[in-house]
């Protein structure tokens, strides 16, 4: 039986007891998905920095997003606060399909299970609709409703930016 | 003869070399102007090479300024958008937060029994939370509650305080909470905000039986301790019910007002979210004596709850059972040793705003004797949710209450929030 002395000197311990939880580190996703793929940066407009806000609902900071490209895909790691702390998910998207989405990065005292691949296969091949909304319902984990939804505005961020990508590279 | 045939040869051999000489001069000349023609070609060549080049510069640089333009717009419509905050004001909104949620019900109910009716409009429950981040690893969490909008002596309502703790979390999902916390039991318990459920009003057995909205002073520990699994360990103060109250659990709770802490509780409760939109829940409570001490025919109680909440697509299902058992020949003698309780409610959410629900309750906080004390109630409702955090709500109840009691029947509506 652990003594009440060992007991406070856990809870007070200034030892960084990492709160953060590393799946996979960004750049090793990138390395095991799209291996070879060339770095990029999109600037924001301001009708595209709408539209994503609309899309996450809630302001969204910076002006430019980096990502990565190889044959028509497109990889994004992004950050979206799930209760109040940020949830790093990588999510590869191929042609407005998504073909990966992994939790990366997790720093939330609960709600740790999105990171399950039970439950992050569910948006696989998912599709952005007209109206911001995937083509599909994802089930909920209950006690991490906050975290699920910033994975479905991870999802739907990554479909919307790899769209715009796509529209850009057309214009060209 | 002879000397002029002469001349004419010299003359004749003379000018034959004059032309062979001219017709060398000009082949020189011919090949040096063909020299320079190549020469100038090339030139050409190499200057059409340098506009074509500068050409792509042009059109390159006119793109790169373009986009510079664009880039510049942009930093500086994003630079004019950002207000104007003090380092205090930054640092307060980056680590302190605020939320609430409220409900407004009607309630069209007519008592089966005597044939009154019961027409109310309550603005059930106003409440605010706020939250402070000390640093990564410690918050502060609160909720205060107004229930019945109007709150002092002889007025209907009620200001409380349902949750002021301390949070720690002591290692990766690993939380340990000190101060007023919601007791992990049931499903609407911890989590009673009006868009996550159905119906207008909170279902009867987890108000009756658990007794939802339940909140007590204490210790816990929480987090996850396997793949999918997450437990809940807590030691907070007690109920305090009596035989005045027909020891009704719902009765006993203190809600840590100058709480009698004479006698303590402990809960523990584990869950296994292992399969996206399933839970399954099971919690156990141990109370040494109900009454605080202040009963010696009552004792020990000791309740067992489980759940099920599922939902598929746009198939939904809850299902609950709650059991309390309580010592002592006080509360056997009127059937209140043991006081149980049971509802099932499927859904079907038909997208993003409609949705419709049925649930059949059963309820007994008398069940320990043979006397009819068991209440039955049908719920048939639909919600209506024009935001997900904005809904609202109408069902129609259906009640079957023991001899003598209110037997009320009829309509409910409601509108209520979360943000």
């Amino acid at each position: 039986m652990m003594s009440l002395a060992a007991w406070l000197v856990l809870l007070t311990s200034p030892v960084a007891l990492a709160m953060e939880t590393i799946y996979q580190q960004p750049l090793e996703f990138l390395k095991e998905n799209l291996s070879g793929c060339q770095q990029q940066v999109l600037w924001l407009k301001k009708d595209i920095k709408s539209q994503i806000e609309r899309l996450v609902d809630h302001p969204f900071p910076g002006v430019r997003v980096r990502y990565c490209e190889k044959d028509g895909k497109t990889a994004w790691v992004l950050d979206e606060i799930g209760k109040t702390e940020p949830i790093t998910s990588g999510i590869i998207v191929n042609q407005g399909r998504v073909e990966q989405v992994r939790v990366l990065i997790f720093r939330e005292s609960r709600g740790s299970e999105v990171h399950r691949g039970a439950f992050t296969r569910q948006y696989q091949d998912a599709v952005l609709e007209s109206d911001h909304s995937l083509d599909r319902y994802i089930d909920g984990i209950t006690g991490a409703t906050m975290s699920v939804s910033a994975l479905n505005r991870q999802v739907k961020l990554a479909l919307l930016l790899d769209k715009v990508t796509r529209e850009k590279t057309n214009d060209h | 003869m002879r000397t002029f045939f002469m001349i004419a040869l010299l003359t004749i051999s003379t000018a034959g070399f004059a032309a062979d000489k001219q017709m060398e001069e000009m082949q020189s000349v011919i090949q040096a102007q063909q020299q320079q023609i190549d020469f100038l070609l090339q030139q050409l060549d190499s200057t059409r090479e340098v506009v074509l080049a500068l050409k792509e510069q042009v059109d390159a640089n006119a793109q790169a300024a373009t986009e510079a333009n664009e880039k510049a717009e942009i930093l500086a419509d994003n630079m004019e958008s950002q207000p104007e905050l003090t380092e205090a004001d930054r640092q307060f909104a980056s680590s302190s937060r605020f939320g609430g949620y409220g409900e407004l019900h009607a309630n069209m109910l007519e008592n089966q029994v005597t044939g009154e009716d019961s027409n109310v409009l309550d603005l059930h429950r106003f409440v605010l939370y706020f939250g402070h981040d000390f640093n990564d690893r410690l918050r502060f969490m609160s909720e205060l509650e107004i229930e019945h909008a109007l709150a002092g002596d002889g007025k209907p309502g009620e200001v409380e305080l349902e949750q002021a703790y301390i949070e720690y979390d002591w290692a990766a999902n690993q939380s340990l909470r000190a101060g007023v916390f919601l007791i992990p039991v049931g499903i609407l318990n911890e989590t009673h905000e009006p868009p996550t459920f159905y119906g207008v009003e909170r279902n009867p057995v987890e108000k009756n039986i658990i007794p939802t909205t339940w909140w007590e002073g204490g210790l816990a520990f929480n987090g996850a301790f396997a793949d999918g699994w997450r437990y809940d360990a807590a030691v907070h103060s007690g109920l305090y019910t009596g035989s005045d109250d027909n020891y009704a659990i719902r009765a006993g709770r203190q809600k840590v007002a100058k709480a009698k802490f004479d006698s303590q509780a402990v809960t523990g409760r584990v869950r296994w979210l292992g399969v996206p939109g399933l839970e399954l829940s099971a919690s156990v409570q141990y109370q040494d004596d109900i009454t605080q001490e202040t009963d010696p025919t009552a004792g020990s109680a000791w309740l067992f709850t489980g759940h099920v909440s599922w939902r598929h697509k746009a198939f939904g299902l809850r299902a609950l059972y709650a059991n309390w058992n309580l010592d002592g020949a006080g509360p056997e003698e009127i059937g209140a040793d043991r006081q149980n309780g049971w509802y099932i409610e499927p859904s079907w959410r038909f997208n993003e705003k409609w949705g419709v629900f049925a649930r059949y309750n059963r309820w007994d906080n008398l069940a320990g004797n043979n006397a009819d004390s068991e209440y039955s109630q049908w719920d048939l409702g639909i919600n209506y949710w024009l935001h997900p955090n904005v809904v609202f709500k109408l069902d129609y109840q259906d009640q079957d209450a023991p001899d003598g009691m209110k037997e009320l029947d009829g309509w409910n509506l409601g509108v209520g929030y979360q943000f």
